[in-house]
Formats: C-alpha cells, sequence, structure tokens
C-alpha cells in the first residue's frame, strides 16, 4: 500500500502558490470617479465569473465616491475600527474601497445601502461643520467621537443619522474581519493546508470544562 | 474517446446518458469500465476543478466580499457557474402563490452537476427508510429493502472515499469492516454539544461525508470493486493515486482541487474517461427522448447551446439522470402518437410524488465559547459530527405525530469570517445602542466562534399535493415547454417541524445557549420552503405495480424498456438521510442490472 509521501502532490503545490498570490499586496488602482446621484448602469460579474481572480474594488463596476467622500469614508471607518497595537485600522487594509464598491453595486441588494450611504457620509460632514466648523475626516479624535456618541447610544435623537452609524459599522466590521490582517485580529488562524487535522488544543478543551 | 463538440458524436452509442452528476457519473463509470460505449450530455458548459475552484481564496479577494448575488447565489466563492433558483432563459413556474404551497428549484449547468456543490454528506438509508408503509403504514414501500443496496452502499463507498464510524445504530447502517476512512477528531464544539446533547437525548457521533482523511487504498481496493477485471483495477487504481487526502483547510463547498472530496468529474468521469469508452458532449441541452414505432427509444435530441443547433444522440438504451426534475420533464416532453402524454407515463404517474428533506433550523450563541483560546478547527472542510435519529421507540408508539425521524447537522466554532460574523454583536456584548471603536475589536474578539447552529432535515412521504406538470403554455429560451410545479406540506412534515423546532432549542439550552430567534408560533414560517434543501427526489417512482409506478426495482420504466432512470426521480419517498449516496448506489446496481440485460439480449 502507497504511503501518503509517494503519492503526487503537484495539485497541493498549486494550492499552496494559490495562497501565497492571495496575500499578495494589492495593487493600486486607477480611479473612475462617478457622480454619487448618477444612476448605476454597469453590468454585475455575470453568472460564470472567474472564481480564483483575485479582484479589488472597482475590478468589475466603477467605483462612486468622490474625493471629500472618501476622505470622510475613511476617517469613519477608522473611527469604528482603529488601529491599536496588535492589529491595523479599517482604511489601513481597504475598507473604503470595499464600502465604495458595496454601495456601487449594480445588484438590488445593495441598493438601499447606496442611499444610506451617501446621505450619511454628507449628514456626518454637516453635523461635524455645525459642531466643530470643521469637515468630519480633519476633527481630532475626541470631537468625532462625541458626534458618534450622539447617534450610537440607546435612544439616539437622530434615528435616521443612527441607523445609517449602524449600516457603516457593519459594513467596516465585516469588511475589515474578512481581511487577512482582520482574520488575525478576530483570532481566525485556519485556512493553512496541514498534513494532520490533531483536534482540538488541550487549552480549548479545558477551556468548556471538556479537559 | 474525449469531451467533444457536437460534430464529432458518434452515429451510435450502446448507452447515451443524460446528465453527469452524481447519477450520470457513476452510471458512466460502472459502464465503461465494462466496456460499453457511453455518451453523457450535459447542459451546462466544461468545468476543470483542478484549476477553476477558488480553495483558498479570502472574501475579501472577492467582488462585495464574496457574499451572495443573483449571478452567484450561494456566494462568489461556491463552487457553482451558471447555476441557481432562477436562471435567465429558463424559468419554470408554481400554481399557487402561498410560499408554502411553492417548490423552488435549484439547477446545476455545468459539468459535475450538483457534485460540485454540496456538503460531501453521505449518509445511507437504512431499513426503514425503503419500507415506510409498513413501519408507519403511511407513503409507499420502495420494491426493494436495504439488503438489495447494502452491497452498492458498500462499493460506492469505497470507490469515492466516505469517512465516518460504523456506530451500530439503528436505522443509520454500519459499512463492512474496512469500507470507511477514518473519522476526523471532533471540533470542541461538536464535542461539547456530544456532551451535553446526551442530557436531552441527542445522540452526536462522527457523521460520513464523502472527504478522503488518508490516501486511499490503491492496492486492494480496485480488486474489490472490479473483481476479475484487471484493464478496471489498473485504471482505478492510477486514479486512486493521484488523490490527495484532506489538507484540512477551506469549504468543501469550493470544490477540491486536490481531489481529496468527491464531485462526478474527479471521481467518476476521469476514470470512465480513461477506458476510452466514453464521450462527453457538454453545452447539450436535452429536449425529448426520441422512440421509434415500436415504442422503443432510440436517443435524445438537444440543442447545441454554443451554435444553437438541434443534434441528436443515438443509442441503444436511454439513461436519464439530468436531476429529478429535469429528467421528469424530459419525460413529460418526449410526447408522440404512442405516447400522447410522454413516454413511460401509462400510469399517469410521471411527475407525480416529488418530496424533499423536511427542514428547519436555530441558532444560538454559546457562552461557554466566549474567549475561546485561538486555535485551528477548519478541518475537514464540513461538519465532523451530526446527530442521527434515534427516537424509534416514541416512533413505534406513535408519540410523535410523524413518520421517520430527522438527523441534525452542526456547525460550530471558528470558521473563516464572512461580512456577517459581527451580526448581532451589540446585543450579544449587552449593548443598547451601536458598539465601536476599541471595545467592538475586543468584543468582536470575544464572541468569535460562539455561535451555533442546528438544521433538521427529516423523512417526506409522498402526498397528491406535491407534483409538477408541463406548463400549458411557457417555453425555455430553447422553445422546451417548462414544469409547473404544485407542493402541500402535510400534517406529517407539519408536526415533524414542531418537533425539530424543541427538540433543537432543547439541545442549545443542554449547552447553556442564548437562542437567536425564538421558534415561529406559525411553523410554516420555520420551514425550509420545498425544494430548497436540494434533495427534491420522486416524479418517477419505482414499484412493484406498473399501474401505480414508473419504473421498476431497476430503475428501469415499465413502459420503454430501453430507459432507465439513475437520478432521484424513482425515490418512492425522502429519508432523514441525504440522498446522493443512495443515488450513487442505485446508478451502480442499476448500470449493472443494464449491462447484464444488454448481454442476454434483453434489451
Amino acid at each position: 500500500m502507497n504511503s501518503a509521501e509517494n503519492l503526487p502532490r503537484m495539485d497541493r503545490r498549486k494550492a499552496m502558490q494559490w495562497m501565497l498570490s492571495a496575500t499578495a499586496t494589492l495593487a493600486v488602482r486607477d480611479r473612475d470617479a462617478f457622480g454619487a446621484d448618477a444612476p448605476i448602469k454597469a453590468k454585475g460579474y455575470g453568472p460564470d465569473p472567474s472564481m480564483i481572480t483575485i479582484y479589488k474594488p472597482g475590478d468589475v463596476w466603477p467605483l462612486t465616491f468622490t474625493e471629500p467622500q472618501q476622505r470622510t469614508a475613511r476617517a469613519l471607518c477608522d473611527v469604528i475600527i482603529p488601529a491599536d497595537d496588535s492589529s491595523p485600522s479599517a482604511s489601513a487594509v481597504g475598507v473604503p474601497d470595499f464600502i465604495d464598491e458595496w454601495i456601487s453595486s449594480p445588484y438590488p441588494a445593495q441598493a438601499g445601502d447606496r442611499r444610506i450611504i451617501l446621505d450619511g457620509l454628507k449628514w456626518i460632514d454637516d453635523e461635524a461643520i455645525r459642531c466643530f466648523k470643521k469637515v468630519f475626516a480633519s476633527l481630532t479624535l475626541e470631537q468625532q467621537t462625541a458626534i458618534c456618541d450622539d447617534i450610537t447610544s440607546a435612544k439616539p435623537k437622530d434615528k435616521k443619522a443612527a441607523s445609517f452609524f449602524k449600516r457603516y459599522r457593519d459594513l467596516t466590521a465585516g469588511g475589515y474581519y474578512t481581511t487577512p490582517e482582520g482574520m488575525k485580529a478576530i483570532g481566525y488562524v485556519g485556512n493553512v493546508p496541514s498534513a494532520t487535522f490533531e483536534g482540538p488544543p488541550i487549552e480549548a478543551l479545558k477551556h468548556v470544562g471538556l479537559a | 474517446m474525449p469531451v467533444i463538440t457536437t460534430d464529432k458524436l458518434q452515429s451510435f452509442y450502446d448507452v447515451v446518458i443524460v446528465g453527469s452528476g452524481a447519477g450520470g457519473g457513476q452510471t458512466a463509470y460502472t459502464l465503461t469500465m465494462e466496456g460499453v460505449k457511453v455518451l453523457v450530455m450535459e447542459a451546462g458548459r466544461s468545468f476543470d476543478p483542478a484549476t477553476e475552484v477558488a480553495m483558498l481564496q479570502l472574501p475579501s479577494h472577492a467582488p462585495l466580499r464574496g457574499e451572495k448575488t443573483p449571478d452567484k447565489q450561494y456566494g462568489f466563492h461556491d463552487c457553482s457557474i451558471n447555476s441557481g433558483w432562477e436562471i435567465p432563459g429558463e424559468p419554470y413556474t408554481n400554481a399557487n402563490s402561498e410560499p408554502e404551497n411553492q417548490f423552488k428549484w435549484w439547477r446545476q449547468r455545468m459539468m459535475g452537476g450538483r457534485t460540485n456543490h454540496w456538503g460531501r454528506i453521505s449518509l445511507r438509508n437504512g431499513p426503514y427508510d425503503f419500507k415506510p408503509r409498513t413501519c408507519f403504514g403511511a407513503g409507499f414501500d420502495w420494491p426493494i429493502g436495504y439488503d438489495d443496496v447494502a452491497p452498492y452502499y458498500d462499493k460506492v463507498e469505497m470507490l469515492i472515499g466516505v469517512f465516518g464510524t460504523n456506530e451500530g445504530l439503528e436505522n443509520s447502517p454500519n459499512s463492512s469492516p474496512g469500507v470507511l476512512q477514518p473519522a476526523p477528531k471532533l471540533r470542541v464544539g461538536e464535542l461539547y454539544a456530544q456532551k451535553h446533547g446526551k442530557k436531552v437525548g441527542a445522540h452526536i457521533t462522527s457523521i460520513h461525508r464523502a472527504v478522503l482523511t488518508r490516501p486511499q487504498d490503491a492496492e486492494t481496493l480496485p480488486a474489490k470493486l472490479h473483481p476479475g477485471n484487471k484493464k478496471a483495477q489498473g485504471i482505478l487504481a492510477d486514479h486512486m493515486r493521484t488523490r490527495s487526502p484532506c489538507f484540512w483547510a477551506t469549504d468543501c463547498h469550493r470544490g477540491c482541487s486536490i481531489r481529496a472530496n468527491y464531485d462526478s468529474q474527479t471521481v467518476h468521469l476521469r476514470p470512465a474517461l480513461a477506458t476510452g469508452n466514453l464521450d462527453i458532449l457538454p453545452n447539450a441541452m436535452a429536449r425529448e427522448v426520441t422512440i421509434d414505432n415500436q415504442g422503443k427509444a432510440t436517443g435524445i435530441t438537444f440543442t447545441d447551446k454554443s451554435t444553437g443547433r438541434e443534434g441528436h444522440a443515438k443509442g441503444r438504451v436511454v439513461v436519464l439522470a439530468a436531476g429529478s426534475m429535469e429528467s421528469v420533464r424530459l419525460l413529460l416532453n418526449s410526447k408522440s402518437n404512442l405516447f400522447p402524454q410522454g413516454i413511460a407515463n401509462s400510469s399517469g404517474k410521471v411527475g407525480k410524488y416529488i418530496t424533499d428533506s423536511v427542514s428547519s433550523s436555530v441558532g444560538a450563541h454559546i457562552p461557554a465559547f466566549e474567549g475561546m483560546p485561538v486555535h485551528n478547527e477548519d478541518g475537514a472542510g464540513g461538519p465532523h459530527a451530526y446527530v442521527p435519529w434515534t427516537m424509534h421507540a416514541q416512533n413505534r408508539n406513535g408519540e410523535l405525530g410523524f413518520p421517520g425521524g430527522y438527523h441534525l447537522e452542526f456547525t460550530s466554532g471558528r470558521q473563516m469570517p464572512s461580512l456577517t460574523t459581527l451580526n448581532g454583536i451589540d446585543s450579544k456584548s449587552g449593548s443598547a445602542g451601536t458598539l465601536y471603536g476599541r471595545r467592538l475589536k475586543e468584543e468582536a474578539r470575544r464572541f468569535y466562534g460562539c455561535q451555533l447552529g442546528f438544521g433538521a432535515q427529516g423523512t417526506m412521504l409522498p402526498n397528491d399535493g406535491s407534483f409538477c406538470e408541463l406548463d400549458p403554455e411557457l417555453k425555455d429560451q430553447w422553445g422546451i415547454p417548462v414544469l409547473r410545479f404544485h407542493w402541500k406540506w402535510t400534517d406529517f412534515e407539519i408536526n415533524q417541524v414542531r418537533h425539530q423546532q424543541k427538540h433543537i432549542c432543547e439541545i442549545l439550552e443542554s449547552m447553556g445557549g442564548k437562542i437567536s430567534q425564538k421558534a415561529d408560533a406559525d411553523v410554516l414560517k420555520s420551514m425550509k420552503q420545498g425544494g430548497t434543501v436540494i434533495h427534491e427526489v420522486g416524479g418517477a417512482i419505482m414499484g412493484a405495480d406498473p399501474a401505480s409506478s414508473v419504473t421498476n426495482a431497476w430503475s428501469q420504466t415499465w413502459d420503454v424498456k430501453n430507459v432507465f432512470l439513475a437520478d432521484g426521480a424513482p425515490f418512492a419517498s425522502t429519508a432523514d438521510k441525504n440522498p446522493t449516496l443512495t443515488i450513487m448506489a442505485l446508478a451502480w446496481r442499476m448500470a449493472d442490472r443494464l449491462k447484464d440485460e444488454m448481454k442476454k439480449g434483453n434489451i
């Protein structure tokens, strides 16, 4: 009988190469800025896209954010997911571009978010100017936090702003924890080919009283 | 003989098979290994699992973080192309407008069919599952019993590679010694459920899945599967040696380029091609089984989707393995003066008695898992454990109000994060507002991997209200009449789902779980819609009597002796088990019979 070592391993090597390419840095791209209110005419990726291609926002359909919207989006992403000692901020791993891709999607499920996010980014800049005479991105973290605290409390006065923030928070967090850096930050250490599966470590079993 | 285009079709084949999935793949494998000249027709395009599947890509490498869209209805990296509930140009209709009276139909238009997209869960039907009328006084007994199929379960499991354990459970049969691959160790959440589930009568044990956990035994298995056939043994041994065991990463639904898990192309069609006895014709949308004036099938007419032209493939035998409902549609559309209601339909039963797994699910947050030490529990790309049905005594005593039972599948733990991984984090952390900033990051880490959900899949016996017929008006983009569905749940299914919901909640609570959503008072809202488990079978059921069934015990149609069915269409009911393994076992059994009948000159 053959042992595992004697078996052809070409496919496994190929898989390893993919993993390496998967962690390659995202290339800088051209931005094809569209007006925020332009209706989305782009097409989706169709029913037979290449699944192995590494896509980045803007590859399949054009993005929406203007430069000022990008600045606001970045600033708000980083209030929601700031950098800390062990992991980077949301903007450092491209989450604002993901949100731009999301609201620029030609598919119906994202159409509602487009309006919520674009209106919300305008609202938060208006609020920043009203309170502190500067756009949101130019405020100090304390000032930004003051605005966010108003709309994230249990009973926010401005319900529309609060629901914008919650949606923006969900997209930011979801966008972040689906990146390699975000996965590390949340404690996901899988997606690594391995010769064996040893089951849970003793510390994990002890944690739930199984050892 | 290779993958071909219409102009390379041979003038005549021994057997023409429609469909390249589990049933078509198994039939082609069994026949070509025995020297039978076979054509497999597939409506979708060729697809190469070795180079086209996204095994290790992250959600951030896909548009919209890989979330599902109308183009990719199970998400971007799911191994489905040109597939879905709704496919442009390929409609179907429902006779009723209420959601609970509708059927949803998944079509997988690609080489290998639905075997590209499934959890690889491979459970045997048990003795009761073939005899519901005898055991429960309802439904129809199949004309075969477990003992007829058991040798074929062994063969299929040895061929495709299935891991699991033999538990000696009532109605969840053991495999023969040496057949199963070793089961992987259970994850911490699976072990925790196993320990606490006992308190409420849930027996949690290793699941059976078509994933290699070690290299296949290429020295001995081929001789067991093909005794006396040296050529077949050699081909199979070569192919077994090209399959790697699981490398313990990535979800099996993405497909497997290292050939660790089963899909039809990797395991069935590759060795079948190597025999030199198989042609595969992709992009061929079958329209009709053609009939001569003696009422014998002569082949299949089809539309070549790459040219739009009509073609005809001729053969001595036709095997339909297009997916239960698609095979039914072919039978109904094969109308002639001899068979004005479609072929094999003298009983009027073609399209009748469709069943699907009866399903509902409940999830919970398990506080005991909070702050779990970081570790990798990807494992075999899907569940390692499940809850088989063990409440046979209650069933016999008539305490349950439904026949058969259900098994529970569950997912736990530290899976690859998705866009919605943090759903519900505010309430989990006791925050009435919206968390953000450093606290959000801390809570995300604390709560990640604490969600656990059970999904039930249970017995459905046929009823008169769940069937399909040809829509009187609508045609698809090739002018082929489409199906119209009728769907009805009976009290059996409704009672079963009530039981599912209550039992799942008991198990979750035994683990200290905080249930995400209380069971709906309206049980119909908790039930998965007909068809949505993608286990639909029936529509051309087998039986002992030509007046009340479409095929005999060999999946051979009563009316047209050289037409056989190799998908789920002949199933006379749905068990509390997933259908794929049984589709393959019955296809192998059917192909053995077909080969013998051809040899004897009976066909």
